[in-house]
């Protein structure tokens, strides 16, 4: 199959362009002996011909300067080895409004002597900024075909396609860095004139958000907002949808089990568990098909599916870079660089993805600190969904209490770390692109893969736990277990002694492990100490697998005793300094 | 008017100058090339973070941050 290579700098719109250009059916795959990724996927060509894209890893230019781009250019060089008569090709993907910097990757890829395609992107965008480019003049001097495209809308795509068969390989010699701007300021001069126009609200906008003294209030209200919206979406679904879906639809039939199976025995117990007053508490029956089904699906589904239609918008607006450069003074406190906001943030919906994006900080040692801070003390969007389903009747200051002492803890682990940690930590260097509208597609496509995802892995393992803690109670394991651990559990964080349980079974599943304080008529302050001890605690196994791979065994280890150390001393600080 | 050489951390935002050294280790040298910051270049600062925190600077139609250390290799000539 013929290979397409889709080269370009980053932030020039190549993944909504590579979805554009591929249709549904995409692989993400890490390049071998990296921990990079990369998409791929297929074209059909005009003959009937497929062809096989390969987003490559956007990249400045061919002389690496970082791993996702040695990434690149190992691509780039494989395909030159292997394939060039079998019609392999780069569709060049270049920012039409920033054609200066991104022409220097062009003429590079020119030299390489494969056949390129040069697709001008973002093309709607060059009107608006009194950009005028003569696309025959460039065309002749690149000697490649240079077609105008507009990823978002699909503008240009017919033509590129048709256009594919037409790349040619450039006869151009090897230039050095100097003769390459040289050529391209030539090219520039004769190409390209731009009228002079006033800055528009939107450029306003995005200097003062980069600005501290707006900036930072900007971040605040945001945040402020990221929150309120996803509570209202999250709420809304679970009162408007999910509770009275399961309340009038799947507690009747469930009752009919229940009669059927006699209202009791170990089958109704694992099925349908406890009845409170004769009727299923989706709560607290802690069976397969109440609680098992309710906690995954009508508890916790609805703050994902919010928080990732939250965090989709904010990445694709742009907003994350300015973000990260308004925090990189409080990120270098725990010896980060604001970029490593973009993987926090993440983890806030989920600690895999959030470990799996350490993977943009460069050195060891703040991937270590990063991972270790997000599964200490950055709650996933299931636990949080719980923290609130439990204390949230109580009033929001009890939630802020929780949210307050893992802020807290944050932070000092971090100093602590960035104090301790061996290894070194390089400055932000980050290129801020222009607010974007959020391509819907994009947006859309993005948040049903997440929350898939999160259905998929989530739900048989919440099943799992939950029949394993119907099993554990059964054989009165964790009367053995809250025995010994009674010490620890009662006297330093002020917890019955069946809390243990909990705990143990948060490294299933945090979501479950909160679901488990419910039966235990804990008192306010307990419940407290409980959900912040379980938020710190031991990650849940697939955190642990992430951080296992991610770090390799002996940084594993650190981390954990990490973790223990600081839940317990939390907990124990909680138990004895709050007066509720 | 007088030509003044300073660095990319002493010029105040909103003011514009043009790239004449880049100091420092040739990784950060080409990497803030290949973004498009370069000798040659004219360069408007955007915002600077207090407490020598990252610079923020337009390249034409790109913006470009950078950390501190890196800001204050980058000498850019200011006309007054």
């Amino acid at each position: 199959m013929r290979k397409i290579l889709l080269m370009g700098n980053p932030n020039v719109g190549k993944s909504v362009f590579f979805s554009r250009l591929t249709g549904a059916h995409v692989v993400s795959s890490n390049y071998p002996g990296t921990t990079v990724s990369f998409t791929t996927g297929h074209l059909l060509l005009p003959g009937g011909e497929k062809a096989q894209v390969i987003d490559v890893p956007g990249t400045y230019t061919l002389r690496p300067t970082c791993k996702a781009e040695d990434v690149a250019c190992d691509m780039l060089n494989a395909s030159i080895k292997e394939g060039l008569k079998r019609g392999d090709l780069v569709i060049n993907v270049v920012d039409a409004t920033n054609l200066e910097r991104n022409l220097s990757l062009t003429l590079e890829l020119m030299e390489q002597g494969i056949p390129v395609i040069v697709a001008l992107n973002l093309w709607d965008d060059t009107k608006h900024r009194g950009i005028d480019i003569n696309l025959e003049k460039l065309e002749k001097w690149l000697g490649v075909p240079v077609v105008p495209t507009v990823a978002v809308t699909g503008e240009g795509f017919r033509r590129l396609i048709l256009r594919i068969s037409e790349a040619k390989t450039p006869r151009v010699r090897k230039h050095t860095v100097l003769e390459r701007w040289e050529d391209i300021g030539k090219v520039i001069s004769e190409v390209q004139t731009i009228s002079h126009r006033h800055h528009t609200l939107l450029e306003h906008v995005q200097d003062l958000t980069i600005k501290p003294y707006t900036g930072l209030p900007a971040a605040l209200f945001i945040a402020y907002l990221s929150y309120k919206a996803i509570r209202f979406i999250g709420e809304g679904l679970i009162g408007r949808v999910f509770e009275p879906f399961f309340e009038r639809i799947c507690a009747p039939a469930l009752m009919k089990l229940s009669a059927l199976l006699g209202g009791g025995g170990l089958l109704h117990d694992i099925l349908v568990g406890r009845l409170f007053d004769g009727r299923i508490d989706f709560v607290q029956s802690f069976g397969l098909l109440t609680t098992g089904l309710f906690v995954p699906l009508a508890m916790v589904l609805p703050y994902v599916f919010a928080f990732y239609l939250v965090l989709g918008i904010l990445e694709d607006s742009g907003y994350l870079p300015r973000l990260s450069v308004l925090l990189d003074n409080l990120m270098h406190r725990v010896g980060l660089h604001g970029f490593a906001i973009v993987p926090t943030l993440l983890g806030f919906g989920c600690n895999v993805p959030g470990v799996l994006a350490t993977r943009i900080l460069e050195s060891r040692r703040e991937r270590f600190i990063a991972s270790t801070l997000i599964s200490i003390a950055v709650p996933c969007a299931a636990l949080q969904a719980m923290i609130i389903g439990v204390l949230g009747d109580y009033g929001g200051r009890y939630v802020l209490i929780v949210y307050g002492s893992l802020a807290l803890s944050w932070v000092v682990l971090g100093i602590v770390m960035n104090r301790f940690v061996s290894g070194f930590s390089p400055e932000l260097l980050l290129e801020i692109p222009p607010y974007r509208y959020p391509p819907v597609r994009i947006l859309i496509r993005k948040l049903w893969w997440r929350v898939k995802g999160f259905v998929k892995e989530a739900l048989p393992v919440v099943l799992a736990g939950v029949f394993i803690v119907n099993l554990l109670y059964s054989l009165n394991v964790f009367d053995f277990i809250s025995n010994i651990t009674a010490p620890v559990v009662t006297g330093l964080l002020g917890l019955p002694k069946e809390a243990v349980s909990a705990i143990v079974i948060g490294f299933l599943r945090k979501d479950v492990a909160v679901g488990m304080f419910a039966p235990l008529d804990l008192t306010l302050k307990q419940l407290v100490v409980g959900c912040v001890v379980l938020s710190m605690f031991f990650p849940c196994v697939a955190t642990f697998t992430v951080l296992l791979k991610e770090l390799g065994w002996k940084d594993m280890m650190k981390s954990t005793a990490i973790m223990i150390a600081a839940s317990l001393s939390a907990g124990a600080l909680l138990n004895f300094i709050l007066r509720i | 008017m007088t030509h003044r050489k300073m660095s990319l951390t002493q010029i105040r935002s909103g003011q514009t100058g043009t790239v004449i050294d880049i100091a420092g280790g040739s990784g950060a040298h080409r990497r803030l090339e290949s973004m498009g910051l370069r000798v040659g270049k004219k360069v408007k600062k955007v915002s600077g973070m207090p407490l020598r925190g990252p610079v923020t600077v337009s390249l034409g139609s790109t913006h470009v941050s950078m950390g501190h250390g890196m800001a204050s290799k980058v000498i850019v000539e200011v006309q007054e």
